[in-house]
Formats: C-alpha cells, sequence, structure tokens
C-alpha cells in the first residue's frame, strides 16, 4: 500500500453550522460532504466536473464539488441543498421545480437548484438565454430543460424574501 | 481506476516567499496547485502521477487584476469569473472575456485560473490564443527573483513549458493602446456550452484604408501547443483582405498547423475549419 499522509483537520460552516472534520488534504469535498457530514443530497455525476450534479455554494461560488480539494474547504462557509429550504418551508426555485415539473429522476436537482439560486442572487431578472447559460455546466438526462428553465423563470415571478 | 486519495498531500504555504522557499528546497518536488479544475479531474481518473502539491489558492498576493495607463495585469489566479466581470478588459481585450466566458461553466469559471491554464499548458485551452493575440507576457518568479518572458515561445512542446521546477507564474501583462480595432475569436467545439475545442483561433487587427496595418492570428487544438500563425499573418500584413490574398493565408496555414486525429475530432477537419475560420476573420476586416 503506497504511504499515507497525515491527515488534516478542516473547520468550516455549512449550512449555517460550524463543523470540524478530519479528512485527507486531497480527498474531494464531495465525498467529505456526503460520507463524513452525511449530506447526502450533494449528487454525483461524472466527477470530473462536467455534468454539476456535485454542485455546492462555497463562500457563495457556485462550485463543483467533486473538483474542490478538503484543503480549500477550511475556514469556508458551504450551501449544499441541505441549507436551502428554511425551517420546513421550501424555497421559491424549490417549490418551482415541484410546480412546474422541474424534476424528474432527481438526481441532477441538487445541483440544478443551486445554480439557479446562484443565478438569481447575481441577477435577479435573468432572461431566458442568461438562465440557459447559467445551468448550461448543469446535465439532466430525462426531465429535458424546458421545464427546468421555466421552473427558474416562475421563481423569479414568485414572491419572497428566500430562493 | 481512483487514485488512493491519502497518498497525496496538499500543503498550505503561509504566503508567497514561503511557497518559493518550499520549491527551491527541492525543486520540482512540491508542484503549484491552483484552482484544480484540471488536477482534481486527473485525481479522480487515476492518472495524477505527481503527489505533493502546494496549494496557491489562498496566496492574496497572488490575485487581483492592475490597471495602468501602459499595461493591465492579471495575477496569476485571476479567475474566469473575474475576467468577464472586468469591465476594462471587456472593452480593450474582449477577446480574453470572449474566451473565458466559453471556457466550461460558471461553476469551472469560479474556480478555473489563467496561471493554471498557462502552467497545464493544454494546447486545447481556451485563453491561449486570445493571450497570444494581444502580446501577454508572463512574469515567473522564484525564491532567487523574478523574470519576465512573453508568452509566444513560452512552450517548448505538448504540455511543456519554459518554467523551472522552483519557478511559478505571478503573473500576465497585457500591453494596452495595441491599437487593434478588430477581435475575432470563435471556438469550434462539439456543443456551444462546456465541450473542449476542436479548434479555435483568435485574431486582432488594425487596418488602414482597406488595408491590414497589423495582424495577429493565434490558434489552439491544432498542433502539440497553442500557436501563434507568424508565416500567415506576414501574407496578410500590408494587404487588402482579397480573395486571392485570403487563399494565399490560408495555404500558409495549413503549413503551419499541425492537426491530429484524436478522440474529440480528425486532423481533415480541423484543417478546413481552421481554415474557415481565417476567412471567417479576414471578411470580418473587410467590414
Amino acid at each position: 500500500m503506497p504511504e499515507a499522509a497525515r491527515k488534516i483537520r478542516v473547520r468550516c460552516e455549512i449550512n449555517g453550522q460550524a463543523m470540524s472534520l478530519e479528512t485527507h488534504s486531497m480527498a474531494r469535498l464531495l465525498d467529505v460532504l456526503r460520507e463524513q457530514a452525511g449530506l447526502t443530497g450533494t449528487k454525483e455525476g461524472c466527477g470530473e466536473g462536467e455534468c454539476g450534479a456535485c454542485s455546492i455554494e462555497l463562500d457563495g461560488a457556485l462550485v463543483n464539488s467533486c473538483l474542490i480539494p478538503a484543503l480549500h474547504a477550511d475556514g469556508a462557509k458551504i450551501r449544499t441543498i441541505e441549507g436551502v429550504a428554511g425551517a420546513g418551508v421550501l424555497s421559491a426555485v424549490q417549490q418551482a421545480f415541484l410546480t412546474h415539473g422541474g424534476a424528474q429522476c432527481g438526481i441532477c436537482t441538487p445541483g440544478m437548484i443551486l445554480a439557479a439560486r446562484n443565478l438569481l442572487s447575481r441577477n435577479a431578472q435573468p432572461t431566458e438565454n442568461d438562465i440557459r447559460e447559467a445551468l448550461s455546466g448543469n446535465l439532466c438526462r430525462c426531465t429535458g430543460y424546458t421545464k427546468i428553465f421555466e421552473s427558474v423563470l416562475q421563481a423569479c415571478r414568485a414572491q419572497g424574501p428566500r430562493r | 481506476m481512483r487514485s488512493y486519495i491519502p497518498s497525496f498531500e496538499l500543503q498550505e504555504p503561509r504566503n508567497l516567499a514561503d511557497a518559493l522557499q518550499h520549491m527551491a528546497r527541492s525543486p520540482g518536488e512540491w508542484k503549484p496547485f491552483a484552482g484544480g479544475t484540471d488536477l482534481m479531474v486527473l485525481l479522480e481518473a487515476g492518472k495524477l502521477s505527481h503527489r505533493k502539491f502546494l496549494s496557491l489558492w489562498n496566496l492574496q498576493e497572488l490575485r487581483g487584476i492592475t490597471v495602468t495607463p501602459t499595461h493591465v495585469t492579471l495575477n496569476a489566479l485571476t479567475t474566469y469569473s473575474e475576467v468577464r466581470r472586468h469591465e476594462l478588459l471587456g472593452r480593450e481585450f474582449p477577446l480574453l472575456c470572449r474566451a473565458a466566458a466559453e471556457t466550461g461553466s460558471i461553476a469551472t469559471q469560479n474556480r478555473g485560473t489563467l496561471g493554471g491554464n498557462i502552467a497545464n499548458a493544454s494546447p486545447a485551452a481556451d485563453s491561449p490564443p486570445a493571450l497570444l493575440a494581444y502580446g501577454a507576457e508572463l512574469e515567473l518568479v522564484s525564491a532567487s527573483g523574478a523574470r519576465w518572458v512573453p508568452y509566444h515561445g513560452f512552450w517548448k512542446g505538448y504540455k511543456q513549458v519554459d518554467l523551472r521546477g522552483d519557478e511559478l507564474i505571478r503573473a500576465i501583462r497585457l500591453p494596452r493602446n495595441h491599437g487593434f480595432s478588430k477581435h475575432f475569436y470563435r471556438k469550434v467545439g462539439t456543443r456551444r456550452a462546456q465541450a473542449i475545442s476542436k479548434v479555435c483561433l483568435a485574431g486582432t487587427a488594425r487596418t488602414e484604408g482597406g488595408r491590414i496595418a497589423e495582424v495577429r492570428i493565434a490558434l489552439g487544438s491544432v498542433a502539440p501547443t497553442v500557436l501563434r500563425a507568424t508565416e500567415t499573418e506576414k501574407i496578410l500584413r500590408g494587404e487588402r483582405p482579397a480573395p486571392s490574398v485570403l487563399l494565399a493565408a490560408q495555404q500558409a496555414l495549413a503549413r503551419e498547423i499541425a492537426p491530429i486525429d484524436d478522440i474529440r475530432s480528425t486532423a481533415r477537419y480541423r484543417l478546413r475549419v481552421a481554415q474557415n475560420l481565417l476567412a471567417e476573420f479576414c471578411e470580418s476586416l473587410a467590414s
């Protein structure tokens, strides 16, 4: 067996909660979230930054968690799909996906929701082209994109402070 | 097969000087790690042969874009998202912003860096043709000093650059007041989003009274390295963009590039498309 480097301590805030995790420096944040923090809402699709299923927010920026080494989570604020709904109330984007059929099998959905929220935090009134571009890194293989884009458009129109 | 993660080590230097000290002690032992958008893919695929990396991501000295009357200097960790958001870059170096917008997804653009794109030295990278078209220069630093080199010629072969084992790319500098009024960038991939390029062409030019007074053409994915088509430029310089001139330029381009068959495309397709993109660029100069 190859030589193992010592583990590191990663302190971060996940969905508003302070966490301290022991892991290897190059472990994928995706695996740390799923296997150590127990947050299995973040999905693995391709594992190479193409499909967006593992999208999360890292210090407010949308990233593919499969491409983030655990070391880079140290001191960071992370938001995963588990941190999107507030106190049992779905966010506008989540509600819109439900209402407008934006999800089918659901594997791409957490990433889609995170990417859509991230877009709306930068641009409250996106055009359909803006939405297409913002979600171009999130692949869906069953719903089809039309209902997903419609869901995001409807979420923009929906009232409510949370997205 | 996936890599055995515990055998990899990613260390956080205290600052740039500390990182350079690490690299000077035994050059080549520690390799730089920026946004990770290439290295983490290799890691997952079990193709990352090196084991020890220095994380540059949190080095503030390598962040930021500064503008002086003569230059724009982009520190090496400038991300594609930062390039896209920069108003002056959009005005004076539109090809770089186009290239940044066509690189991967928003998530990739938030992590991928210009310095990483240059050091990774993929011939299919999207930002290098734009950087070459604007005459970029690189600042390389080590514990023993710094040097500026032209980006043109920085490649020594496939995925090989003129960077010593103890050196880092600190910054990329673009000369302002370049006088180019024509800017052309086109990346051709399997689809518009996310795809790696099959052919990419960036061109800048200044026209005077219908003649091409100055021109620069750079391409990606058509040779072992990104390249400047200097012979093609010579054919065009001083000429009107007429069909006979274009034909000669297309023939020169065929001699300068060396496309291959690979998983993304064929040599034949790449040659034809490179010549078509050259035609598109030349037509844009006539208008």
